[in-house]
């Protein structure tokens, strides 16, 4: 997937704030999955308990991640897996590319993954003469329209019903013009019929990993719609695309990210599947893939560790993030340009792809604090966030008028006996009786509201004037 | 020590915070008032400034810390600072550490004004009528990072005359963010837009909050929509400023 820098996001923003549509969507949601998670994790009194648990578990295979990869290396190939070391996306491509071609496929059933978007994996593979089809209701929708994802979890969120029934009678030619396709159900039984044939038909199958076991070399998905399974049960072999971060030592430790994703994500206790897959099909097993591969990328997420973003790491990818996002809530996810959007994408994008491409994206926060609060394994997302923006004005990318405007308040401040006098006259030049219309050099807040009038004296020297009130 | 032997008064440094000093001493002044009110002694040093969160959260870390390194020497010796803002505090409390590596004990010696008057003071002494129905925001930093949240409900409760409504959202940032409004000035706007509306479905008369980046983001927001809610710092009104000082 292209990336949209930082020139682009401005534009996009505003295009997304005067998107009606748009605009409707995102105060449903807004309403939505942010109140069902506080309902859910009111539900679990050990809840905060559980996310200090996983923020622990995350850290401690950070700390020994090369460990458990090779862990979960040998227990996969022992149950009769393939991993595939990926250092860079293009590795990754190749990698899957391969294992098409040596069984000939030229369909692939796609469950959700955003690694795979990562990747841009759809459009490399449509040139090299393999069609995948996304099988996640909201994916699929996004594929008719072309567009890519503008959330996580719930990828389609930006499309309203409408919009849903209008590429469906599109797209799906051989069915009855006049029939009824106005509500979820009659979309979804649509859908499902359409894309059961994608299954039964495709050569290989992809799905992306939630985690990953040491212990047992499995991959795990959560799902709510069964289009996972599905897709890699039916084909031939099963592709599982997933970041070196994904891994976890054991079951054990499944089960409080059992507890603690869904909750955060979408509201609920579990997901309808929890699905693990450990290995191809066993002779004895009545279904199952004849191949099971792991392709784990890297793709910039090793030199994050041991620096001051590997918290970031810890990322489960539940969204809670974005969902809680006053600034997502405002311009959803396509401003933000690549694939993660929200806090999340605010500070991964520039690990992932530079600071010099998306600095802008740590800058466009609040740092009100939303994000950290509800963070399952508590991310430190506003400090890392400031982390990128130091980078960012070491590395003189801000812009300079900026940094000289901050530069020379920073004099001022810094020296008390200087400062005093200029806000003493800039207190007096404030002062009026009514709020400013227009201020200049202040256009950015002008434009939209008022600046309130100060009191004429600054506090500073009305006190030592022995001024009281 | 004058907490422990209860006769001779706490002795408190005011942080008065940049924009109280050039757009609103009132706020400092109703500080004053009520800090010497819950029988404190009221110092305000002559080195202080900004708390330098311009500059920290822009990346500038050099300038930041000169900053932090200046207002943590003309504070030197004070046990109690007290700071009229949740963000200001916060920076003082939470992020000065991190700025200067140690910072010598600073940051628990600073409190917001309303926790200070509630947590430290226990202060029940409120002495102000003002027959208006408000609503009260939170601001952000107040309240992820010093969980300031009861404590001015709290002491409003004790203000003669005045109903708390219920602000809908009342934890969603208003889109101050700093530098954020001048930089997104689109998205901060749409933010404060929602913020406005809110404010105005509760029918309330006035708006309250303890911070005043976030208070004059929405007053000027309000007042460029023509709305006629007065906008005021909390410890005005707890001061018993309302009826001396216009709103915002």
């Amino acid at each position: 997937m292209s990336f949209a820098g930082p020139a682009n996001f401005r534009v996009s923003a505003a295009r997304a704030l005067a998107d009606e549509p748009l605009q409707r969507e995102l105060a449903r949601f807004s309403q939505g999955f942010q109140v069902r998670r506080v309902e859910a994790a009111g539900r679990l009194p050990e809840f905060e308990a559980l996310r200090d648990r996983a923020r622990d578990i995350k850290n401690h295979c950070l700390a020994h991640l090369d460990f458990y990869l090779e862990r979960f290396e040998e227990n996969c190939r022992a149950a009769g897996g393939e991993v595939h070391w990926c250092a860079t996306a293009e590795d990754a491509r190749q990698a899957i590319l391969a294992i098409c071609r040596r069984l000939g496929a030229k369909t692939m059933a796609k469950g959700k993954s955003m690694v795979s978007e990562e990747i841009g994996l759809n459009e490399f593979l449509a040139e090299e003469g393999v069609r995948a089809v996304e099988t996640d209701l909201g994916e699929y929708i996004l594929q008719l329209r072309g567009e890519s994802p503008s959330h996580i979890v719930a990828p389609a969120i930006h499309v309203a019903t409408e919009q849903w029934t209008e590429a469906f009678r599109a797209a799906h030619t051989d069915r009855p013009a006049d029939r009824s396709l106005s509500d979820g159900s009659e979309i979804m039984a649509e859908a499902r019929a359409v894309l059961r044939e994608q299954f039964l038909g495709a050569d290989v199958g992809l799905t992306g990993a939630n985690f990953l076991i040491a212990e047992t070399g499995s991959s795990v998905i959560f799902t709510n719609e069964g289009n996972g399974d599905l897709s890699q049960t039916l084909p031939r072999a099963h592709i599982v695309i997933a970041g070196i971060e994904k891994v976890i030592p054991t079951l054990e430790d499944l089960s409080v990210f059992m507890r603690v994703l869904p909750r955060s994500a979408t509201g609920q206790e579990l997901t309808v599947y929890t699905t693990l897959s450990t290995g191809p099909r066993r002779a004895g097993d009545l279904d199952g893939p004849e191949e099971y591969h792991v392709v784990l990328l890297d793709n910039g997420r090793a030199d994050m560790l041991g620096g001051e973003f590997q918290d970031m790491l810890r990322c489960i990818r539940c969204a809670a993030c974005m969902n809680a996002c006053p600034v997502y809530r405002q311009i959803g996810g396509h401003a933000y340009g690549w694939v993660y959007p929200g806090p999340m994408g605010a500070v991964l994008t520039p690990g992932l792809r530079g600071v010099e491409e998306a600095g802008h994206l740590p800058n466009a926060s609040t740092f009100c604090g939303k994000c950290e609060e509800v963070c399952p394994v508590r991310i430190p997302l506003p400090r890392m966030m400031r982390h990128w923006r130091e980078r960012e004005f070491a590395r003189r990318l801000s812009p300079a008028k900026f940094r000289y405007g901050l530069g020379l308040w920073a004099f001022f401040a810094a020296r008390p006996a200087l400062y005093r006098p200029f806000a003493s006259l800039a207190a007096r030049v404030l002062g009026r009786g009514r709020p400013w219309k227009r201020l200049p050099l202040a256009g950015g807040w002008t434009g939209t509201r008022d600046f309130p009038a100060s009191e004429g004296r600054s506090f500073m020297s009305l006190w030592r004037a022995g001024r009281r009130r | 020590m004058a907490s422990e032997t209860g006769k001779t008064p706490r002795t408190v440094a005011l942080f008065a915070t940049c924009l109280a000093d050039l757009v609103r001493p009132s706020v400092a002044f109703a500080s004053v008032r009520l800090l010497e009110a819950a029988g404190c002694r009221v110092d305000v040093p002559a080195a202080q400034t900004c708390c330098g969160q311009p500059a920290y959260n822009s990346g500038d870390r050099k300038h930041a810390a000169r900053i932090a390194r200046r207002t943590v020497r003309a504070f030197r010796g004070y046990e109690w600072i007290v700071v009229p803002s949740g963000s200001c505090a916060g920076m003082l409390r939470r992020h000065y550490a991190d700025l200067l590596g140690d910072d010598e004990g600073f940051g628990e010696r600073v409190w917001e004004l309303t926790s200070f008057l509630v947590d430290v003071c226990g202060f029940q002494d409120v002495r102000a009528r003002w027959p208006m129905t408000a609503v009260y925001h939170d601001s952000c930093a107040g309240l992820r990072e010093l969980g300031v949240k009861d404590q001015p409900r709290a002491l409003l409760a004790m203000v003669e005359g005045l109903e708390l409504a219920e602000l809908p959202d009342a934890e969603v940032c208003c889109g101050f963010g700093g530098t954020f409004c001048v930089k997104y000035p689109d998205i901060s706007t749409a933010m404060v837009r929602d913020k406005a509306a809110a404010v105005k479905s509760s029918g309330a008369g006035a708006l309250l909050a303890g911070d005043l980046g976030c208070l004059m983001n929405m007053a000027g927001r309000l007042s460029r929509e023509g709305s006629p809610v007065e906008v005021r710092h909390v410890a005005e009104v707890l001061a018993g400023m309302a009826d001396e000082v216009p709103p915002l």
